[in-house]
């Protein structure tokens, strides 16, 4: 058996107040601290008493905050199932506890097999002898649930392209396996249809998982952090988006000292959008509370729309806060007041600032550009997926975690082709044939056997 | 009338490559050991191609040779060409291959086994096994004589109701027609043994004094000393080549002509063939594309004219046989000395044996080789092998010997028969090892040499040199982990200049710097850093140097691997009253009796949802 750390969501899925990621395994303890800070310093969760709650942060690869979160452990043998465990008691609901979990697993946790937590509790001496036959209740129907739902997943158009998927791999797998064990019969591999199936595979992989990530979108939805200077036409924009008054508009800068949050629904896509305060500098307490809950949320959003005045051109305190904004590729440059012919934004300077982003000439009150915005934010959204067909595609976190596996193996191989000999090659593309078999459960091992025997023409 | 002839210890019906390693390892651990055989004039015989080795047959070969087996020294010494096969693919996938001296390999195996102390050679048909309480008790000679025996290996080959085809010409007959077995696969279904059929074929032989080799590729051998066996005296021998030529367009229309006299396609042959073994006919409608076929002409000995035609194996009527060879370039006028036939023949699925190649049903009873529905000389002496180790510890009453899926070959070839549903003759392949990496012919010594010595069947003289070779390697590899050169030397960068190798940036040793794909051994060996190294013992530090990352990847998989093989579950486990198995699963389970937790996984329809519900079975009657 193996006896690993592993970790899983042990709440039920839909929307709750907090949701709980379980963790078991000996050295699990000192995962979680990896990856967790104790809101008062030195109640590091390693060094806390067992069955003690610590508050903190989780934190992500940026070392950036995910989630308030508390973190419950507990020793072995003192705990459900009987090995050193640590629960994260997060907050921010379901898909904040997902984020949590990913986190988790990038420490080395492996996601937990259906009722595995329930079968090491068995194994471990935590239940009654009398109780296996209900604990292999669960496990079954867990497995068979599991099983439902993921061939329920690959019906249709997703089992076909997971299937092209394998058989690309299938291929490649051939060509090399027909190279060692015939080359007599075979002749001499062809190196670049090897590396261009150990691309299109890789390549076919990402697509999965950003395709799943898509239909996470239109589960989950996005947000949308609207910002810039005050005054400069945030609140507007929120309501031409809205198409009905909300937030409360003036001419008067930082009105707006709370965030505001309002749903709106972009072609199917739900989209969140966050009108945040003037981030800048303020004496005033209130204000700042709202100023460093828009710092946060423009950290957190999916894209972000800056906007400028054309009419008050561009300011110090515009690049001030466009510098602010993180990971530029997400945002949408939204220059507002087109419609006045006070024009004091030259088109140099916006091709000298915002390189390579999208930019849009609007005016919010006379709702120009408001569309196109909404077809930029779309399109962003799906940026390079494989066709729209397949936006009701959905990868479980399961899944992903095999496809990345998978993709690990066969990107090292891409990457090691010109370097190592053919058999340690085929450690690799054998290892990603495995983890991608998992998947449908296909034995592809097998298969690329038989493949070699109907596409050669092999024999002595 | 039945007589009682004697009383042996372990019996062995059929003399090829499974039973002469059988009879040999269990005379050679002690037992009193009979090898039977239809006919005196052909043990080891090689009734098809005349070759041994190749990518992962190559392999096995040399795992029999550090278990103390017999084939590797026996090609040594009938060989007619070597050469390796897949060099600059790697060091797991490469491969030695010989073209052997059928005659001479018989010769000399015969007198291998007539100079072997605890065993009899005897030429008889074995009729019939006979037990007592599902036990073994002794077999029954055709002409009456019965032998009291403790062990029964059964190494048939395809003799077992063996029937020739050859167009619509159908005969009774083992291969190369010998006298076929005609009566023991009655008294193994009485047994309660479960027979299957299989077909394979041969192509036809041809008169050497009769090709033009002047329209073929010459395909000479590698010319260096090369040996399967570890222990093997490395001299030159002369060489014979092998011949490339190909098929036409001309054969194929022959072919196709007369495709409705092709018993594979008139339906007459039923057992099922091999697709890594295609019959010529078969090649030619299943790739009708393709205009040509590359056939090899391959001397069967150095005292013989008849050479084998590598690549037409068929069962077409004689007289298209010799229409279509002589459609080949070079073979114009050729002239048949054997023509090529099909071969159906009973074989014993698998299934029913466990890891030892002992049959669940009857003790004592052990099969080996092509009856257990493989194919290849190596995959046969493999078994036999194991069958005569494992017959001589029955003896002895000890544990069975099991090699593992990460020890050798020969475990992944076992465990594969015992677990997978065959439905073809089996044959190894390197991609069926998951430890490739680690199974590679240069190391079968230093993986199995200990452990032949621990059976009783490395001697001394082979364990001598093992340990010589041990240290050798310890104490070079040490030497070359300490030797070590600044970026300051001259000589060294010069070197690594002239190599097209990056400068040094930090002290470095010869090991570190063998890592480099453009350093090899010889090299160090040429700047006179070291002096002169064995060849057997510079190509260690190469594989081990170069490959250490990778094989420290497939070290991690075999931990994991391993966890779940030394998880052992009770041979007399009743499934039945398992709860919560598939159905499928449970069959699956009670046919195999897998020996671990391991081997359960790898059983076709057992699914990790049943590895579960076995853990928490055995955990709850651990408790009770």
């Amino acid at each position: 058996m193996r006896d690993d750390v592993i970790g899983a969501i042990s709440t039920p899925p839909g929307e709750g107040g907090i949701a709980i990621v379980r963790i078991s395994g000996e050295g699990c303890i000192e995962k979680v601290s990896q990856i967790f800070q104790a809101r008062v310093s030195g109640k590091d969760i390693q060094v806390q008493r067992p069955f003690s709650l610590t508050l903190g942060w989780l934190k992500d690869e940026k070392n950036e905050i995910l989630d308030e979160v508390l973190v419950a452990k507990m020793n072995a043998p003192r705990s459900y199932t009987g090995e050193e465990m640590v629960e994260i008691n997060c907050h921010g609901g379901s898909i904040t506890a997902r984020r949590c979990l990913q986190r988790v697993l990038s420490t080395g946790v492996r996601l937990a097999d259906p009722g595995e937590f329930t079968r090491r509790a068995f194994m471990n001496g935590k239940m009654d002898a009398a109780q296996a036959e209900a604990v292999i209740d669960i496990i079954r129907a867990k497995t068979d649930r599991g099983l439902k739902l993921a061939m329920k997943q690959l019906e249709g158009k997703n089992s076909e392209y997971v299937k092209q998927l394998e058989d690309c791999l299938i291929e490649a797998n051939m060509l090399l396996e027909a190279n060692l064990d015939f080359s007599e019969d075979v002749g001499e591999l062809d190196y670049d249809q090897l590396r261009r199936l150990l691309i299109n595979t890789r390549d076919g992989i990402d697509n999965m998982i950003r395709a799943g990530e898509l239909g996470n979108i239109y589960k989950d939805g996005i947000s949308v952090a609207i910002c810039g200077k005050p005054n400069v036409g945030k609140s507007s924009l929120l309501n031409a988006l809205l198409r009905k008054e909300r937030a409360i508009v003036t001419d008067i800068p930082g009105t707006t000292r709370d965030l505001i949050e309002e749903y709106i629904n972009i072609n199917g896509i739900p989209v969140k959008l966050i009108d945040t305060a003037g981030i800048r500098e303020t004496s005033d307490i209130v204000e700042q509370i709202g100023i460093s809950k828009a710092q946060q949320a423009v950290k957190e959003a999916e894209l972000v729309v800056f906007l400028l005045d054309i009419e008050a051109g561009m300011t110090e305190e515009d690049k001030a806060i466009y510098d602010y904004i993180e990971n530029k590729e997400r945002v949408i440059v939204l220059v507002n007041k087109d419609d006045l012919m006070e024009k004091n934004i030259s088109e140099e300077e916006i091709e000298q600032n915002f390189t390579e982003l999208r930019v849009i000439r609007a005016s919010i009150k006379e709702e120009i550009g408001i569309q196109e915005l909404e077809d930029i934010i779309e399109e962003m959204v799906g940026v390079g997926l494989i066709d729209s067909d397949n936006l009701e595609f959905t990868v479980s976190l399961r899944q992903k975690e095999t496809l990345l596996a998978g993709r690990e193996y066969i990107q090292e191989a891409i990457e090691a082709m010109e370097e190592v000999p053919l058999d340690c090659l085929g450690v690799d593309i054998q290892n990603g044939l495995a983890r991608l078999g998992e998947i449908t459960g296909r034995n592809l091992k097998e298969e690329s056997i038989d493949r070699i025997f109907r596409e050669f023409c092999i024999g002595k | 009338m039945i007589y009682n002839a004697g009383s042996y210890e372990v019996i062995v019906i059929g003399a090829g490559h499974a039973g002469c390693e059988a009879a040999l390892a269990s005379a050679r651990m002690g037992c009193k050991t009979l090898l039977c055989t239809l006919s005196m004039e052909h043990i080891a015989l090689m009734p098809c191609n005349p070759s041994i080795g190749g990518p992962a047959k190559a392999q096995v070969v040399r795992e029999i040779d550090a278990l103390g087996g017999e084939m590797a020294i026996n090609i040594d010494k009938s060989q007619l060409q070597m050469r390796i096969i897949n060099t600059g693919k790697g060091p797991a996938v490469q491969a030695l291959r010989a073209q052997a001296d059928k005659l001479e390999y018989y010769r000399e195996m015969l007198k291998t086994l007539l100079a072997q102390e605890n065993l009899d050679v005897l030429m008889a048909e074995i009729q019939d096994i006979e037990t007592r309480a599902n036990r073994i008790s002794g077999v029954i000679t055709k002409t009456g004589a019965r032998y009291d025996c403790r062990c029964v290996i059964i190494t048939s080959g395809t003799y077992l109701k063996g029937r020739i085809i050859i167009g619509d010409v159908m005969y009774d007959g083992g291969p190369g027609n010998q006298f076929p077995a005609m009566k023991l696969s009655a008294s193994l279904i009485n047994n309660g043994i479960e027979l299957g059929r299989f077909k394979t074929g041969t192509p036809p032989r041809i008169n050497r004094r009769t090709v033009d080799f002047s329209k073929m590729i010459e395909q000479p051998g590698d010319g260096r000393p090369l040996t399967f066996s570890f222990i093997s005296p490395k001299q030159k021998k002369p060489q014979l080549s092998c011949w490339l030529t190909h098929s036409t367009p001309r054969t194929h229309r022959i072919v196709m002509d007369n495709i409705e006299r092709a018993p594979l396609f008139t339906g007459v042959i039923k057992g099922r063939g091999p697709r890594y073994c295609p019959s010529f006919e078969d090649k030619v409608v299943r790739f009708a594309h393709k205009d040509a076929h590359q056939l090899f002409v391959e001397p069967e000995g150095r005292h013989t004219d008849e050479m084998y035609v590598q690549g037409l194996n068929t069962s077409l009527p004689e007289d298209v046989q010799i229409e279509v060879l002589r459609s080949i370039p070079g073979l114009e006028n050729v002239r048949i000395i054997r023509t090529g036939y099909a071969i159906e023949y009973d074989y014993v699925p698998p299934s029913q044996l466990k890891l030892s190649l002992e049959t669940k049903k009857i003790e004592g009873l052990f099969t080996a080789g092509q009856i257990n529905g493989t194919s290849g000389y190596e995959e046969a002496a493999a078994q036999g092998l194991i069958a005569g180790i494992n017959a001589a510890l029955k003896v002895q009453e000890q544990e069975p010997f099991i090699l593992k899926r990460n020890e050798a070959y020969i475990g992944v070839l076992i465990d594969d028969l015992v677990n997978k549903e065959i439905d073809e003759p089996y044959r190894l392949l390197t991609s069926r090892a998951e430890y490739r990496l680690l199974l590679r012919q240069d190391n079968a010594d230093i993986r199995l040499t200990q452990i032949g010595r621990e059976i009783g069947l490395v001697d001394d003289t082979r364990w001598e040199i093992f340990n010589r070779k041990m240290e050798s390697i310890a104490s070079t590899r040490e030497m070359f982990q300490e030797v070590s050169f600044t970026p300051a030397d001259e000589k060294m960068t010069t070197f690594l200049d002239v190599r097209g190798s990056a400068r040094l940036k930090d002290r470095v040793s010869l090991w570190e710097l063998l890592k480099r794909p453009e350093i090899h051994v010889e090299d160090f060996e040429n700047m006179n850093w070291i002096e002169t190294l064995p060849g057997e013992i510079s190509e260690q530090m190469e594989i081990q140097s170069k490959y250490e990352g990778y094989i420290s990847k497939q070290m991690e998989q075999v931990r994991k691997f391993e966890k779940m093989e030394n998880r052992k579950l009770p041979e007399d486990l009743d499934y039945s009253e398992v709860y919560g198995l598939s159905n499928e699963a449970r069959q699956r389970l009670k046919d195999v009796k897998p020996g671990s937790m391991g081997q359960a996984s790898r059983i076709t329809g057992v699914n990790p949802a049943d590895i579960n519900v076995l853990y928490i079975y055995l955990e709850k009657k651990r408790r009770n």
